[in-house]
């Protein structure tokens, strides 16, 4: 061999502690879902979020006393962004209609503050629309799976599709569990994020399985481990690639973005990362468990035109 | 194969390009503050627009442009310090000539003519990014249900008083309405000629040891026809109900089958945006029963005597009202809040309909001397956990707000007194012009985004993505040189086909939105990544540079389709169970996906063509 065509890293080796990393961080997330659970915002549990800006720096505790003696007393106050900002959370309880209750507590903020305030945002979710938001996530999660699941037994072969809904659960599952297990605030906005993740994350993993079935086909005398080995090599730079340059757009959010999405990029940043882990190591050591081989990827008439040398 | 496109691609790219730009380009220009005018049941015209002209340069309030819209007029300002100057003015001239008038505060895009002429308008933008409420309104569909009831068993009295069918009551018993007789005899007759008459109800016959009973109830359509037109009447109410707040722009639309979405850009008091919309604030007229010592009694025994009921005033004080309504507010046509002449004190203004008048006019006058009330109902909600479950429950808020003597006989005008505040006889006035809703409504869902955090929100999105944009290009020339170059003329031609193509759509800009637009640049390369990788591979086995463009291109065209599709699933389904923002992600990362797929494939090939194809080439830049 004259030169080299691609890095030949030995992928594959390091198959079982790779499965053996992503059952560790699976168990744990689980178990950290079932536990801790996820720190749900209101968009699921209803309640109410008030954000208000103040002219100068404010300390918390008047506030907190001011609301406690209004009967508020539990309202979780908390600076946001800055110390000019804070933000009020009600969690939903007995109590009268929910939507005047954002009302109350600004009324009685702006007789407790100076200066008049600045109401920047408010968010109510009623209970039972907070519950139809969960339904509706989830399901949205299961659909997005199905439809991935035909298109990909359809395009490629059941197997592979098998391979590439487990790398899906496994990213979708340890970023919920990283969310879980650091209790971020999970939202709307995150939720969007997990879904544009499986998207991001399926990409990959097509890329990936696109080569194998290419490899499968054209090299005849490797072994469907080996094949699989090439074909993770020959696309290593470009999944590298794309995941970064996603990351750097991400970053950017993160940083610069603002509060009101700093969850959605983090949950996008995890999502990328565990995804372009996955598409190699999930997806492809899942078809390869599954038993693939060449004849099962084989087009019977054409193709094989350009066998390497 | 050969690396060479036909003239007329490029011709199609060029014109692309162009019209990528033009519909791109209104989002350029930003917005005017402004002020829109317009009334309620007519077109605005040249009278208005004359009055209007003539008041601010009365004023000395400078103005950019005032022009004539199709009903309406907006008057353009340089600033909004300007504009509210204006806003005040105007209101002020126009509501002492029509009350109907409605004066909104308002952005108009400050796009140029040419441009709106080719129907290039610029995205709209959603509410967390120009300032503004959102509220999700359900109907209380078993309460509107119930009204019906109520006004059906209404008409069954009469009608079978006037059938001369003998029977003991008429009562609305859940979602029956139970008639009840005495004698098996009595009710079969009635049931035959109330069977001919309602026709959409169904019968079912009960009886106990004295009496026999025949149930109506809705059948299954007339109950769905009863629903929807609970729900489109609440519609119509609360979209008089925001024009009188002076909302420009404002969206009222069902969603499913008992919501309401109402968004108002702009709204800065959101609490009495609120109030007004949420309130389901009804007049009664009554004729006050017995004596100051009844009521006192009623009061402790907590037992009104038979035809009357008993209330509390504002001043908690009670009193004895008699049960038959003298008329309801939705017999109400106008309301006008003032002051009244006599005492000072704040009025509300009544006028009546032709039948309410009547009515009105008859009871006054049978009654001279004697004390009325009028009462004030308002439906409230609250929460309350049942088994872990959080249900609704509604409560009616009753309150007696004036008794006063009947001196005259009254008829289509007249005044109610006796109200606390301005502000309270201003909001009553409001209420009963807008009308009473069908059912109550309650919000459940709000999301309010105040002016400031609606520009920072702008302010941050456009950074983000101008910060992740420049990161990318950088990275993508150093690192694939002048195919990296080409691949950023690709990027932003795809940023600039996105937002022509969100812009010809008419598409609602919102921050999630936003961030689908950056991802969306983060996955854009990703094509062209598949393709310069593949180049770099056909380079390697040692193919010619013309060949490995060739086969670079042929080859990852699968690949690219395969990944794409399988995203552009993922964000149908993201829109297709979405809600509001969920939605606004997923539009732009679909259309991301198709825009990028054009411009990474078609876009980059067609430039690297022109820079390369035809040429003997030893070395490629990659």
């Amino acid at each position: 061999m004259a030169k080299q065509l691609y890095s030949e890293f030995d992928f594959m080796g390091l198959r079982k502690p790779a499965m053996l990393m992503s059952a560790t961080l699976l168990l744990v997330s689980i178990v950290s879902l079932a536990v801790l659970k996820l720190n749900v915002g209101i968009d699921f549990t209803g309640g109410s979020v008030i954000e208000v800006g103040y002219r100068q720096s404010v300390e918390l505790q008047p506030i907190r006393n001011a609301l406690a003696s209004s009967g508020f007393s539990d309202a979780i106050v908390q600076h946001f962004g800055s110390a000019k900002e804070v933000l009020i959370r009600l969690v939903p309880k007995v109590d009268q209609d929910k939507a005047e209750l954002s009302s109350q507590i600004i009324a009685v903020l702006n007789e407790a503050s100076e200066s008049r305030i600045d109401v920047r945002r408010v968010d109510f979710v009623g209970p039972q629309v907070g519950e139809e938001l969960t339904e509706d996530g989830g399901l949205a999660v299961l659909y997005a799976l199905i439809a991935i699941l035909i298109y990909v037994s359809w395009r490629f072969e059941f197997r592979f599709s098998l391979g590439a809904v487990a790398a899906l659960i496994h990213d979708v599952v340890i970023t919920l569990g990283i969310f879980s297990v650091l209790q971020l605030d999970f939202d709307l906005s995150v939720l969007a994020a997990i879904l544009a993740v499986i998207g991001y994350s399926l990409n990959d993993t097509i890329v990936v399985f696109d080569r194998v079935r290419e490899n499968f086909r054209k090299i005849r005398k490797k072994t469907a481990l080996e094949v699989t080995n090439i074909s993770i090599n020959q696309t290593i730079s470009r999944t590298l690639m794309t995941s970064f340059t996603t990351l750097l757009v991400l970053l950017s959010l993160f940083f610069l973005g603002g509060e009101a999405i700093h969850s959605f990029a983090l949950a996008l940043i995890i999502g990328v990362v565990v995804g372009t882990y996955s598409s190699v190591y999930v997806a492809t050591t899942s078809v390869l468990a599954l038993g693939i081989t060449r004849s099962d990827l084989l087009i019977p008439e054409k193709e094989d035109d350009d066998p390497r040398p | 194969m050969v690396n060479y496109y036909a003239p007329w691609k490029y011709i199609l790219l060029t014109l692309i390009v162009l019209s990528g730009l033009i519909y791109a380009a209104p989002n350029l220009y930003g917005e005017d503050p402004a002020v829109q005018i317009s009334h309620r049941v007519n077109l605005i015209d040249e009278v208005e627009l004359a009055r209007v002209s003539d008041l601010l340069e009365n004023e000395g309030i400078e103005y950019r442009s005032i022009e004539l819209d199709t009903g309406f007029l907006l008057i353009r300002f340089d600033s909004g310090d300007q504009q509210l100057r204006a806003v005040t003015q105007i209101r002020e001239i126009l509501a002492d000539i029509d009350k109907r008038y409605g004066v909104a505060l308002n952005l108009a895009p400050a796009t140029p003519e040419w441009l709106t002429n080719l129907n290039a308008l610029p995205m709209y933008l959603g509410l967390d990014l120009r300032g503004g409420v959102h509220f999700l309104m359900e109907v209380d569909m078993d309460s509107a249900i119930e009204k019906s009831l109520e006004r059906v068993a209404g008409e069954i009295r009469i009608f079978m008083r006037g059938e001369k069918i003998r029977y003991k009551s008429v009562q609305v018993v859940g979602e029956k309405i139970s008639t009840r007789f005495n004698s098996v005899a009595a009710r079969d007759e009635a049931r035959l000629i109330l069977e001919d008459e309602y026709r959409n109800f169904l019968f079912t016959n009960a009886n106990d040891d004295r009496s026999w009973f025949v149930e109506l109830s809705l059948n299954q359509a007339a109950l769905e026809a009863e629903k929807k037109s609970a729900i489109e009447q609440n519609i119509s109410t609360l979209r008089n109900r925001v024009n009188e707040l002076g909302v420009a722009e404002p969206v009222i639309q069902r969603q499913g089958d008992d919501r309401v979405v109402v968004q108002l850009p702009g709204v800065q008091d959101t609490v009495r945006a609120k109030e007004i919309l949420g309130a389901t604030a009804t007049l009664e007229f009554r004729l006050v029963y017995g004596s100051f010592n009844d009521w006192k009694i009623a009061a402790a025994s907590g037992k009104a005597p038979l035809g009357a009921k008993l209330y509390q005033r504002s001043d908690k004080s009670p009193v004895l009202l008699k049960r038959s309504v003298i008329v309801t507010g939705d017999q109400i046509v106008g309301a006008a809040s003032g002051i009244d002449t006599r005492s000072g004190t704040p009025n509300v203004t009544i006028t009546m309909n032709a039948k309410g008048a009547d009515r009105m006019s008859k009871i006054t006058r049978d009654n001279i001397g004697k004390p009325m009330a009028v009462v004030f109902i308002e439906d409230k909600f609250e929460y309350r956990e049942i088994d872990g479950e959080t249900r609704r429950f509604k409560t009616t808020d009753t309150q007696v707000i004036n008794v006063a003597t009947i001196r005259d006989q009254l008829s289509k005008r007249f005044e109610i007194t006796g109200l606390d505040s301005t502000r309270e006889s201003r909001d009553l006035a409001l209420l009963l012009r807008a009308g009473a809703l069908r059912a109550p409504m309650v919000i459940v869902e709000e999301r309010t985004v105040g002016p400031s955090l609606g520009q920072e929100n702008i302010d941050r999105g456009f950074i983000s993505v101008v910060v992740g944009f420049i990161a990318v290009l950088i990275f993508m020339a150093f690192y694939y040189k002048i195919f990296g170059l080409v691949a950023n003329l690709a990027l932003t031609l795809n940023l600039v086909l996105m937002l022509a193509v969100l812009s010809l759509l008419q598409a609602t800009l919102t921050l999630p939105g936003i961030a689908g637009i950056v991802l969306t640049v983060g996955m854009a390369v990703d094509a062209n990544v598949l393709i310069f990788e593949r180049i770099r591979e056909e380079l390697r086995i040692g193919n010619t540079p013309q060949a490995a463009i060739y086969a670079g291109y042929e080859k990852a065209f699968g690949t690219i389709i395969d990944a794409n599709i399988t995203t552009l699933i993922a964000a149908i389904v993201l829109f297709g169970f979405g809600t509001g923002p969920i939605q606004g992600f997923a539009i732009t990362l679909s259309i991301g996906i198709v825009t990028s797929m054009f411009t990474a494939i078609f876009g980059t090939r067609a430039v690297i063509n022109l820079i390369y194809g035809r040429k003997t080439v030893t070395r490629l830049a990659i």
